[in-house]
């Protein structure tokens, strides 16, 4: 989205969240004058970038984090967070106190008018410790994630610093390669504080600094796409009221006619209405409080009373960097591609960024992976920001007609989806985020026949199921991420604990080392001596289409990186190891 | 991938013909439209295979060309 008009804030406008003051502490580097030296720094503690600190943190890894505010996101940003992007925060400790406070929702109904013309359910299935989604407020996840950067000790929090200049021509002291951007020389960045300016040089730089990001323009870097002219107001108004967790669109609504509008319950009894406004609106006129509240009125009924968080005038654009990776500098997040609110991609597109950033940062510093690693980035990035694009783009275009024949198909699709359940698919009121599978990617080996396609097939993220572990309830994707890991499914006729032992000896050995994680049936998990998860209903065995044998290599985004259906040998493991980190092996 | 039939396929032409027309009798031009669309939409389903609705857009759109 493009940011809130400067003229929407008003009078009568007052949220109720009171803001965290973070301290500003004077760098050394004001003082000293030298060039601070960073492995990894992040520019930008917004949502995202917080979310690379703390994935960076979980794998031992120190980085400075620059804002140039001291406080969380203003303001009504992202709300509704996927069930994906919960479980990537769930690998390092943020998404428990999110749940708890958000509100989980999974259901969706769709009007026209005052009818309801179907419903969705975004996880019709149990056994997911995550829900389909939530909704809680930026500020809060916000919070979250910096009480957790604490808490792990790792990231260097810098408030009120601000990132004012970068330069790549840096040399890296190889003189074959003339100083050049993929040498290694990393990135000079110039900070503003308020006792003073410094320099760090980074090797490593995470470009989180949003929609406007100043990295992007100070680079000169390009950032084009779609503006759209519809414009919309956003809403926030805190009321005690019942309305269901489920999130309600409406097409051509009663109350605010031949319009859409979308209605969202978020924790602290505060709801986000989103009214289409058409192009010719005056955002200034629009945004005025006495224009506001009748609307509301009309909305939410007459008789409930309501104070207004906040209010916003908003136009869309679907924009996105040709490349998110220049030398040593990553763009993730809204800096690298934005999208129209609806579907929820872009919070939970900029977590999915860091989840496939960070531990390929990672491998490379700790001299795991060769620096080519760090080039499947954009080659599976890049397509996942299209992805985005194309479906909010879509939903745009589906709820605000160009031209009079997609006004006309648009009116047969709704007014056809009450009697005949096919028009409903073709209803878009957002489609919303799911996580994107890598499905080009060279660090994939091509998927075993043997599953037919079934079960999570390479590139696709993993897919979570009950289990027990000692006898205590637990969750398989609990035991997967932040390493490589060799998924197991066994059974005791097949595997006995001496192969268990001698395989996870040989994957240790590995670089990087991989562990073994072993799913059985509940006959043997209560009679090995290894520590096996007990795949206690069947979910696990059946979600990864998993026969005794099979065996899933998992990378530390939890992504799949090869599968077998039968047990591969160690050997044929390895070069899958190899593939996925983009190590090219003699011979 | 499915392809698309241009050989004959609809039982009774003419009578279906007279139906496609007679149902826009009486109609405004706005209304036509409307009736159009959800046909459209209505027989897309029948077909259901994506790459045949593809190739049935290519052929109106050749038909559309040829026709200018």
């Amino acid at each position: 989205m493009s940011g809130p008009d400067p003229a929407a804030r008003q009078k009568g406008v007052r949220q109720s969240y009171s803001y965290p003051k973070y301290p500003f502490r004077r760098p050394a580097a004001v003082d000293s004058g030298t060039v601070e030296h960073q492995r990894v720094v992040i520019v930008g503690a917004g949502s995202v970038g917080l979310a690379a600190a703390v994935e960076f943190a979980c794998l031992g890894i120190e980085t400075v984090v620059l804002d140039d505010d001291d406080t969380v996101s203003a303001g009504s940003r992202a709300i509704c967070w996927s069930k994906r992007t919960l479980e990537v925060l769930d690998r390092s400790g943020v998404a428990e106190p999110m749940v708890d406070k958000g509100v989980i929702w999974r259901q969706g109904r769709v009007y026209r008018g005052e009818r309801e013309i179907y419903n969705f359910d975004l996880l019709p299935e149990a056994g997911h410790k995550m829900p389909a989604f939530i909704n809680l407020q930026q500020y809060h996840t916000e919070e979250y994630l910096v009480d957790r950067a604490v808490t792990l000790g790792k990231t260097d929090l810098r408030w009120r610093n601000a990132v004012v200049d970068i330069d790549l021509d840096l040399d890296d002291g190889d003189p074959d390669d003339g100083g050049d951007l993929q040498g290694g020389g990393g990135a000079l960045l110039t900070v503003d504080t308020p006792d003073g300016r410094y320099q760090i040089r980074a090797d490593y730089v995470l470009a989180a600094d949003g929609v406007r990001s100043t990295l992007r323009r100070a680079m000169g870097l390009e950032f084009q796409g779609r503006t759209f002219e519809e414009r919309f107001l956003i809403t926030d108004i805190r009321m005690n009221a019942d309305f269901p967790m489920e999130r309600r669109f409406w097409f051509e609504p009663s109350f605010h006619a031949g319009q859409s509008a979308l209605l969202h319950r978020q924790p602290d009894n505060i709801y986000r209405i989103d009214l289409q406004l058409g192009p010719d609106a005056d955002p200034v006129e629009e945004s005025k409080p006495e224009r506001v509240i009748p609307r509301v009125c009309k909305m939410v009924g007459e008789d409930l009373d309501f104070d207004l968080e906040w209010i916003s005038v908003y136009t869309f654009t679907c924009r996105r960097m040709e490349r998110f990776r220049h030398g040593p500098v990553f763009f993730v997040g809204d800096a690298a591609h934005v999208v129209s609110p609806f579907g929820a991609r872009g919070g939970n597109g900029g977590i999915q960024d860091i989840d496939n950033l960070v531990w390929k940062l990672a491998l490379v510093l700790g001299g795991e992976a060769p620096a080519a690693l760090l080039d499947s980035y954009d080659a599976e990035r890049l397509p996942a920001a299209d992805e985005n694009i194309l479906n909010s783009a879509r939903s745009t275009d589906f709820m605000t007609p160009k031209n009079q024949v997609s006004a006309d198909f648009r009116r047969a699709v709704l007014s056809l989806a009450e009697r005949a359940p096919f028009a409903r698919t073709l209803v878009n009121s957002g489609r919303l985020s799911l996580p994107h599978v890598y499905a080009a990617t060279a660090l994939s080996t091509g998927d075993d026949d043997a599953f037919a396609g079934d079960g999570p097939v390479p590139g696709a993220s993993a897919l979570d199921a009950p289990v027990l572990l000692n006898g205590a309830q637990s969750w398989l994707l609990n035991h997967l991420g932040q390493r490589f890991v060799a998924l197991c499914f066994v059974d005791p006729e097949a595997l006995g604990d001496d192969w268990i032992k001698a395989w996870s000896k040989a994957l240790a050995s590995l670089t990087p080392s991989v562990d073994l994680v072993v799913v059985g049936r509940s006959d043997i998990a209560s009679r090995s001596s290894i520590a096996i998860l007990d795949d206690i209903s069947g979910q696990a065995f059946a979600r990864w289409a998993a026969k005794p044998g099979s065996v899933y290599l998992l990378r530390p985004d939890q992504h799949v990186a090869a599968r077998w259906l039968e047990a591969p040998t160690v050997s044929v493991l390895a070069a899958a190891l190899a593939r996925a980190i983009a190590r090219k092996e003699a011979g | 991938m499915g392809r698309l039939s241009t050989e004959p396929r609809i039982t009774r032409p003419d009578d279906f013909y007279e139906a496609l027309i007679k149902a826009h009798r009486g109609l405004s031009d706005e209304q036509s439209r409307q009736l159009n669309a959800s046909l459209i939409l209505i027989l897309a389903n029948q077909v259901g295979d994506f790459e045949v609705l593809q190739q049935a857009l290519n052929l109106a759109q050749e038909d559309g060309v040829a026709r200018d």
